[in-house]
């Protein structure tokens, strides 16, 4: 009788398992980043309002601040929207707009629209200086110390889950900036 | 018991032509493997092979189950772009591979390195065929005696 048993114990240990795995089935689409705690890949972008205008990596050496790759091709940045003006205003460091494969009328007529939310703007037209970066989608949100390390790297929306975890983490990099 | 020979032999014609029909199809779709591709110009047949057989083992972050190859994601042209920019650079397969794990990670190689860490997932198959191999001997054994 217990033998019998062996194969249904065997078919639910099965049916567990495939359960507990939907649960994870989004998060085990996310890439985990090899450039966490990396330095940030240094690139020399133009800015959108100003095209003349290039910005580099090395302006921003000595302060924390966020990098947040968006496009109004993008819709889920459509969504994070409201939370990333929430960054710019509420977490006291540059909220660098990093715009991703766009045509510059059509990013500026998404920010007349939906309001500007990033302090600097940055335009990387071809996406190479995104690979370095190691983009895949958009938005991605990443967070960089005084030193220039990339600590921190969101894939997906921000919500409000997300946002105050980022916050969290802003406020240990601002302290490490202080503290140095 | 009886089952009249004549009747059975349309079935096995039938799964002829289904072998036959399956194998063509098969054909077919190893043919339209290199649609995908933008038509780059290489200078010998050396460095097309190398770009066609690196964006096959290379896989699209984006749509995750697709290769460099397959996709028509634009992510997946920009890695392309990439990698053909490199081999007309001359750089090595090994380097061209590293690029790409230093910034998606070992999840863009569809052929994993052997490493510790993924020892498991290499040697894994062939320790459930042992354990297969294993049971099916004990299993054998056991109706022997009870024969």
């Amino acid at each position: 009788m217990i033998r019998m048993l062996v194969p249904l114990a065997i078919f639910l240990g099965l049916v567990i398992m495939l359960v507990a795995g939907l649960d994870t089935a989004e998060e085990r689409k996310l890439v985990a980043s090899p450039l966490i705690d990396k330095p940030v890949p240094p690139f020399s972008l133009p800015g959108l309002y100003e095209p003349e205008i290039v910005r580099s990596t090395e302006e921003f050496l000595g302060a924390p601040w966020i990098l947040n790759v968006w496009g109004s091709w993008c819709w889920a940045c459509r969504v994070e929207h409201p939370f990333v003006e929430r960054l710019g205003s509420e977490a006291g460091i540059p909220l660098v707009g990093f715009n991703w494969k766009d045509e510059r009328d059509d990013a500026l007529e998404w920010i007349d629209r939906y309001g500007d939310a990033w302090t600097t703007h940055v335009v990387d037209f071809e996406g190479r200086s995104a690979i370095d970066l190691g983009v895949y989608g958009a938005p991605e949100t990443f967070l960089i110390d005084h030193r220039g390390i990339i600590r921190h790297k969101h894939i997906g929306p921000i919500d409000q889950t997300v946002f105050d975890d980022l916050m969290r983490r802003i406020m240990t990099l601002r302290s490490e900036a202080e503290a140095s | 018991m009886t089952q009249p020979i004549p009747r059975s032999n349309p079935r096995r014609y039938g799964g002829m032509a289904a072998l036959i029909t399956f194998l063509v199809l098969s054909l077919l779709c190893s043919l339209s493997w290199a649609s995908a591709i933008e038509p780059y110009e290489f200078a010998n047949k050396v460095e097309e092979a190398r770009f066609q057989a690196l964006s096959r083992e290379l896989r699209c972050t984006v749509c995750q189950n697709q290769s460099l190859a397959d996709s028509d994601a634009p992510l997946a042209q920009d890695l392309r772009r990439e990698l053909y920019a490199m081999i007309k650079d001359g750089r090595a397969d090994m380097e061209i591979r590293q690029f790409m794990v230093d910034r998606y990670g070992e999840f863009v190689l569809y052929r994993p390195p052997i490493a510790s860490h993924t020892l498991l997932l290499w040697a894994g198959p062939f320790i459930m065929l042992l354990i297969g191999i294993a049971i099916g001997l004990i299993t054998i054994k056991r109706r022997r005696k009870a024969l």
